[in-house]
């Protein structure tokens, strides 16, 4: 299950994280949806790109312009958060968005927590696997922590002093 | 001075609720501590040695009268009868319950308060001058520009786990007072030479254990596009700084290693989609939040009143209050009054809920209700009627707070130190007082003049030692023991710099006299009416060195049984730990 377009999901993609062993040339990817390391989709790009469906997912230290001129070819791109102390996720997918216009599926996996997701989704993401040890329904709350946000990001695409009429000080002359 | 609206009190009012079912969270179990650590930390939550300490944003050190009172009742219900201003122009309490503080938060809520990115790694609590507004040397009145910061990086989405913390100090005058080399962006208010509104920026500063002061990235940002500009200066850093090391985490280490000219050039790539966006601020936004910082209705008043002449010539104590005390305002018959909370013998920074209670009401008397915080843990009373100073002086005087050391002796800077802190190496409070009661002859402190002392209890230097005309910093040499290190030529403001160290480290009891003796050194050198940094930077730290080790130290220290004990345990209420 995961959370998509602020509900809670079936989810059939499978994300394919390296063991030790495995290398990204030779490392087999499954049939079927399949969402792979950004390695493995640059070193079997010529395959991959066969499929129908194909998923890609950044770690925290990978560049998102990598994906410059594939951006099209992925149903889903995914960012990993190995920690969720480790932010860089955030701007990953601010520059997806923004910068490649990315319009897909942007899911955040990983150490993907409550807390953390009413952040993900101004940045970007609109589908998320929180972990799995956690539940999934308390999670979906935490996208509705608050109501109103001053500045802009990916949304919202004004800030809140252009977005609605403040009054200023009325007790000024 | 600011005031909410609808926007500002929702957000406020939905982070409480936020938080409360966070600590529930915590509190069942369902978190654990190491992920409810940055959700506390990012609420200004520490867990310390002996409570939960609790810091509260004060934005750039703007307070009213009402939200002193707060600070009185939230002193008295739940923690000691005190809080402790800090330097950053924040309050914190040190004394707290848990499942106290989401009663805390919606108490502060309700006189528009909040303890939001006070700590962890986001971008921390906007400072500027105390005398922002009212200084005669002011250039741009940076407190709109303040406020529009604090609330563009109130829970910016992306930038709320960068490596480390994050601060900005923004200043509008010739002489910068809010230290915004020392840190990670400063912004400086200035006019071109057209008369238009512009920020030099600054980047990468900081103290902690590398202190760096901060290198020019912009000569004149127009204001319009300093949101999106600092917003491009933190995706570059939240991208690139480093997270391997959390002490070479802070955005000065990636400056330093990129290069100036490298940041810049990645940064203004990253800001060339978004100059002229929809993130650019507009002159509407600027007017409307500038509304809220005019004028107070001040009377048509002169300057020179003669009783206040006649006063002085009677009073040496209000003579010497007058002379450091009081600063000068732009608005004739107008001054602005520093509060000391540096009485010889009392923890720096610290305030009673009794004496916050009295400092309200002196600011509903004599200051339009307001007051400020400054970094170097005093209290201002911004707009003050000349006519009304002897009155002011002598009520002030009544509750302790006229210690006539504002820049002087006994106006230590200091962290709370290893009696509070789990970082701290070394006691910093006892130092400080110490070190006060040494020197408390007023008349000496006026002698050697203008000077600074800073303290902190570790390198991590929340009592910015590093800008200290004589920084102390605590180490430890084997573990709980405590040994203090003495550096000169620290500084801040346009002429800022970094202190070096003297030599080998001190025990307590030897601190006091290793300042005497650099005294001596200062009192024989100086020229006329040169400062103590000034002969510093002339005569160079060698003769300073010389005469503090030229002679054994005969002060004995009395061991110390426990550093982290509170001595004297303050304000009489049960120990309570915190510990889960």
């Amino acid at each position: 299950m995961i959370i998509k377009n602020k509900a809670i999901i079936a989810d059939d993609w499978m994300v394919l994280r390296l063991g030790e062993h495995d290398v990204a040339e030779s490392v087999t990817v499954a049939p079927g949806k399949v969402i792979v390391p950004l390695q493995v989709w640059l070193k079997q790009r010529d395959t991959l790109q066969q499929r129908a469906e194909i998923g890609v997912w950044l770690a925290s230290d990978e560049r998102p312009e990598t994906l410059r001129d594939d951006i099209r070819k992925f149903t889903v791109i995914a960012v990993d958060f190995p920690r969720f102390s480790d932010g860089r996720g955030y701007s990953i997918a601010f520059n997806l968005r923004k910068r490649l216009g990315y319009a897909g599926e942007l899911r955040a996996i990983g150490d993907v927590l409550r807390d953390q997701l009413f952040y993900m989704q101004r940045v970007g993401f609109d589908a998320f696997a929180p972990r799995s040890d956690r539940s999934i329904e308390d999670a979906l709350k935490g996208l509705s922590d608050f109501s109103e946000v001053y500045q802009i990001s990916y949304e919202p695409k004004l800030p809140l002093f252009s977005r609605v009429q403040r009054k200023g000080n009325t007790a000024q002359a | 001075m600011y005031r909410y609206d609808e926007y500002d009190q929702r957000i406020v009012d939905e982070r409480v609720v936020q938080f409360r079912d966070q600590v529930r969270r915590r509190l069942s179990g369902e978190l654990t501590e190491e992920e409810f650590m940055p959700l506390r930390l990012q609420n200004g939550l520490y867990m310390q040695i002996h409570g939960y300490m609790l810091r509260i944003a004060v934005p750039y050190g703007l307070v009213s009268s009402k939200q002193m009172r707060m600070f009185a009742h939230i002193a008295r219900q739940y923690d000691r009868g005190y809080g402790h201003f800090t330097t950053r122009q924040n309050i914190q309490f040190n004394w707290l319950k848990l499942e106290e503080t989401p009663n805390i938060l919606a108490d502060l809520a309700s006189v528009q308060m909040h303890a939001i990115q006070t700590s962890g790694n986001c971008v921390r609590n906007i400072t500027s001058d105390e005398f922002a507004g009212v200084a005669p040397d002011e250039v741009v009145d940076p407190r709109s520009f303040a406020e529009i910061l604090r609330q563009w990086s109130t829970f910016h989405p992306e930038f709320a786990y960068l490596p480390r913390k994050f601060k900005i100090a923004i200043s509008g005058a010739q002489e910068d007072r809010a230290a915004i080399y020392a840190h990670d962006i400063g912004l400086a208010a200035v006019r071109n030479e057209q008369g238009e509104i512009g920020f030099r920026v600054l980047v990468g500063g900081g103290l902690g254990r590398t202190p760096i002061i901060g290198t020019e990235i912009c000569a004149f940002l127009p204001w319009q596009h300093v949101l999106t500009y600092v917003e491009s200066i933190l995706r570059i850093y939240n991208q690139y700084g480093r997270r391997d090391n959390k002490f070479k985490a802070r955005i000065k280490i990636l400056v330093k290693a990129l290069g100036i000219d490298e940041f810049k050039r990645q940064v203004e790539a990253d800001w060339a989609d978004l100059k002229d966006g929809p993130g650019t601020l507009t002159a509407e936004e600027v007017e409307r939040v500038a509304g809220y910082f005019t004028d107070p209705a001040y009377e048509t008043l002169s300057d020179h009143d003669s009783t206040i002449s006649a006063y002085k010539a009677d009073s040496r104590p209000f003579t010497h209050w007058m002379m450091r005390n009081v600063r000068p305002h732009r608005v004739p018959g107008y001054v602005s009054v520093v509060l000391s909370l540096k009485k010889p013998g009392c923890t720096p920074g610290d305030a009673t809920a009794e004496q916050m209670e009295a400092i309200a009401d002196l600011a509903d008397r004599y200051s339009f209700g307001e007051l400020r915080v400054t970094h170097k843990q005093n209290l201002v009373l911004a707009d003050v009627r000349q006519k009304d100073l002897i009155q002011l002086w002598q009520e002030a005087t009544a509750l302790e707070l006229t210690s006539p050391n504002i820049g002087l002796l006994t106006d230590i800077i200091s962290c709370p130190g290893a009696e509070f802190c789990t970082l701290a190496n070394a006691r910093s409070i006892p130092l400080a007082k110490s070190i006060a009661q040494r020197f408390e002859d007023i008349d000496f402190q006026h002698d050697v003049g203008e000077i600074s002392i800073n303290i902190s209890g570790c390198m991590n230097a929340c009592g910015q030692h590093h800008i200290g005309n004589i920084g102390i910093t605590g180490v430890e040499k084997k573990a709980h023991d405590e040994w203090y290190q003495v550096s000169i030529g620290g500084a801040e403001g346009n002429l800022s710099s970094i202190g070096k160290i003297i030599g080998p480290s001190f025990t307590f009891n030897q601190v006091p006299e290793v300042i005497d003796r650099l005294l001596q050194v200062y009192l024989q050198e100086r020229v006329e009416a040169e400062s103590f940094i000034d002969t510093v930077r002339r005569v160079g730290h060698e003769p300073f060195k010389k005469h503090v080790f030229a002679t054994e130290f005969t002060v004995e220290d009395e061991p110390v049984a426990d550093k982290h004990a509170v001595e004297p345990a303050q304000y009489e209420v049960p120990f309570y730990s915190p510990r889960f």
